[in-house]
């Protein structure tokens, strides 16, 4: 009990509070004495600003809601209403389209973040698992989320994603049946599509980000060097390296979150379309099942699996190869923390084969994303098979080459800059 | 069914490309959507030309009205033809299955047809009909090859006639368009038609998303307000990390 009093706030409305509920203990262990590494760099910004993204989406998605239509006969024109007849409506749907790319760019880069200072290593594979959760959760989000207009890219990108489904053998079928509540695409997908956007993922997902959290407060945050500060603490329990959150990083973090958001108003406000990545001009036009967009892609966003699905050929009289490839590229994320088999984690202290490995990984990823945008053509196909190759290489070879990598020693406290 | 989805997912996992249609020459629009004269010359063409088979379903009167600088009065009296109240959306009379039974499928609603073709394309496209006598409608188009809609606007542009050129590919020679020539002039000069057209796309780049101007103008104002914050914030941020080192 002594030890819980020093938390507690003695008389007043916080006292009376904190004999009731955790208030400042709360705030402390996340917040005023949660030490975090004082030499987080650039990338530390995007934990946080995903976090923002999130309240984004979450806020424009509440107003979007009280003014759209899950249904198929009137889902397109109540989109319309929204951009034109709804007061502000067209800013908030367009913070909404726009809010769903950032996600992405922000989450891409967060967990590119991971792999350079290889965040997930023990003791934070937890933290990582629960977060590439995570990013599962948003990609279905982004795909439920996509239907909802009822566009012409939003019709035929959920009839392939759904018909995915169907290259499964035996179930296959009636598995996209299922999920479709219909033959087609229909009003009754719409509708469950909308109870999962807007209900079911969200919860799902803030329970995730929860965890992820908490998870990262339990074991202390990772930092550019891969050193443990807990492992230096001075007489009062706090580590040498570590700064209180609050307030050191919640005045950096606003500085992150002001330069973010005038990139995300240039978007917004001049390109909302995000020169035809973020909203698709195909999506202008209401679906029609009877007419195929001469050339469907994805939104950016999921292209480099996109393309992975379609580098591999059709093998035995069935495609659900490049289902399994596609499906084998995201789940192999969860493994890595086990793939990784360097005594380092960050970059700075790694060897020459991973610091190459993980740039053209990068490149390998971002060429794959192009390629998924694209029509197909021989040459194309051939360049997002070798991309697909290279993309399985880099984790499955991963526990031999991360091993053998000759790593310099990692110093015993944090490095400044 | 199985044969229907099975035939999707061949046709579509590898994602198709439009047969050659799309690498036409397209022109440039160039439109202006502060000159409100041309917007308004736009929305006379509009619905003189366009708003008896075309519906504009998203789009209200009284809107237009006020983003064009005009008054309800003016737009009752100038621009409403197909509808009795103001507030209204511009919609059409014609009956979807009349207008299948006619055209072969029914003009699709243009509110949004700039988002979804461009402006540079509609450019071209209103510009390029030329006679053929083999299209139900006597005319075909550069832009847009079969397509089921007649030269509307005839009466201004005239009649064009495509002039062929041979060409060599692959040892065969093959006659192609090499460009449209004016057969029999319209009611209005060749650049006084190209403005009518740019007016007409004009009107539809605004029709496509009327608050875009409003749009950008608030967004010098946000991003300034977020430049200022961001000095603040740094300033707030460096006097903080004064004492970690």
């Amino acid at each position: 009990m002594a030890a819980e009093r020093t938390d507690k706030w003695q008389g007043g409305i916080l006292g009376w509070i904190d004999d009731r509920f955790p208030l400042s203990s709360m705030w402390n262990e996340h917040l005023a004495k949660y030490y975090a590494p004082k030499n987080f760099n650039f990338w530390y910004y995007f934990g946080s600003l995903a976090l923002m993204v999130l309240v984004i989406q979450i806020v424009s998605g509440i107003f979007l809601t009280m003014n759209y239509k899950p249904d198929a006969e009137r889902a397109f024109a109540s989109v319309e209403y929204i951009m034109r007849d709804v007061d502000w409506g067209w800013l908030i749907r367009y913070i909404h389209s726009t809010g769903a790319s950032a996600f992405f760019i922000v989450v891409y880069l967060h967990m590119f973040r991971g792999l350079l200072y290889g965040s997930y290593q023990k003791p934070r594979e937890l933290i990582w698992l629960f977060g590439i959760g995570i990013f599962l959760c948003l990609m279905g989000e982004a795909f439920f989320g996509y239907l909802l207009p009822w566009g012409q890219m939003s019709f035929w990108g959920a009839q392939v994603i759904v018909n995915l489904f169907a290259a499964i053998p035996i179930i296959g079928e009636d598995l996209s049946v299922w999920i479709r509540g219909d033959y087609v695409i229909a009003d009754a997908t719409l509708n469950r599509f909308f109870a999962f956007h807007v209900v079911a993922v969200p919860l799902v997902l803030i329970g995730l980000i929860a965890a992820h959290i908490l998870a990262l407060h339990e074991v202390g945050s990772n930092n550019p060097d891969g050193v443990e500060i807990k492992k230096n603490k001075d007489a009062n329990g706090i580590p040498k390296d570590g700064i209180p959150f609050h307030p050191y990083y919640t005045v950096k973090d606003i500085v992150g979150v002001v330069v973010f958001l005038i990139f995300f108003s240039i978007v917004v406000f001049f390109i909302p379309d995000g020169g035809g990545f973020f909203l698709e001009s195909p999506n202008f036009e209401p679906a029609d099942p009877l007419k195929t967009p001469p050339h469907i892609a994805p939104v950016w966003y999921f292209t480099p699996f996109y393309a992975i699905l379609r580098a591999v050929p059709s093998f035995a009289g069935t495609q659900v190869w490049g289902v399994i490839a596609m499906g084998v590229a995201v789940v192999v994320l969860f493994f890595l923390p086990w793939l990784d088999r360097s005594p380092v984690k960050s970059i700075r202290y790694r060897g020459p084969i991973y610091k190459a490995a993980l740039a053209l990984f990068v490149v390998d990823f971002l060429v794959l994303g192009y390629l998924g945008t694209q029509p197909v053509s021989a040459g194309k196909t051939f360049m997002a098979q070798i991309g697909t190759i290279y993309y399985m290489a880099f984790f499955f070879l991963m526990p031999i080459y991360t091993k053998m990598d000759a790593c310099k020693p990692v110093p015993e406290r944090v490095t400044s800059k | 069914m199985r044969k229907i989805i099975l035939s999707f997912l061949l046709v579509l996992l590898p994602g198709i490309t439009l047969a050659s249609t799309e690498g036409a020459h397209l022109d440039r629009a160039d439109v202006d959507l502060h000159n409100q004269q041309s917007l308004q010359r736009g929305a006379k063409l509009f619905v003189n030309y366009c708003l008896s088979c075309h519906s504009a379903q998203h789009q209200r009167y009284s809107r237009m009205g006020r983003d064009l600088g005009l008054t309800d009065q003016q737009v009752i009296d100038n621009l409403m033809f197909a509808s009795d109240k103001v507030g209204n959306q511009m919609t059409i009379a014609m009956n979807r299955k009349d207008a299948k039974a006619w055209f072969g499928a029914p003009p699709p609603d243009l509110t949004l047809v700039a988002r979804v073709r461009g402006a540079d394309w509609l450019y071209t496209y209103l510009r390029t009909f030329y006679a053929d006598e083999t299209r139900p409608f006597g005319v075909n188009n550069v832009v847009f090859p079969s397509v089921g809609m007649p030269n509307v606007l005839w009466e201004l542009q005239g009649v064009q006639k495509p002039v062929y050129k041979t060409v060599e590919h692959e040892g065969e020679s093959k006659d192609v368009l090499d460009h449209l020539e004016l057969a029999e002039p319209g009611k209005l000069t060749p650049t006084e038609y190209d403005q009518a057209v740019r007016d007409l796309v004009n009107f539809l780049v605004y029709m496509g998303e009327p608050v875009q101007l409003e749009r950008k103008a608030l967004g010098v104002k946000v991003i300034l307000f977020l430049l200022v914050f961001f000095v603040v914030a740094y300033l707030l941020k460096k006097e903080y990390w004064k004492d970690v080192h």
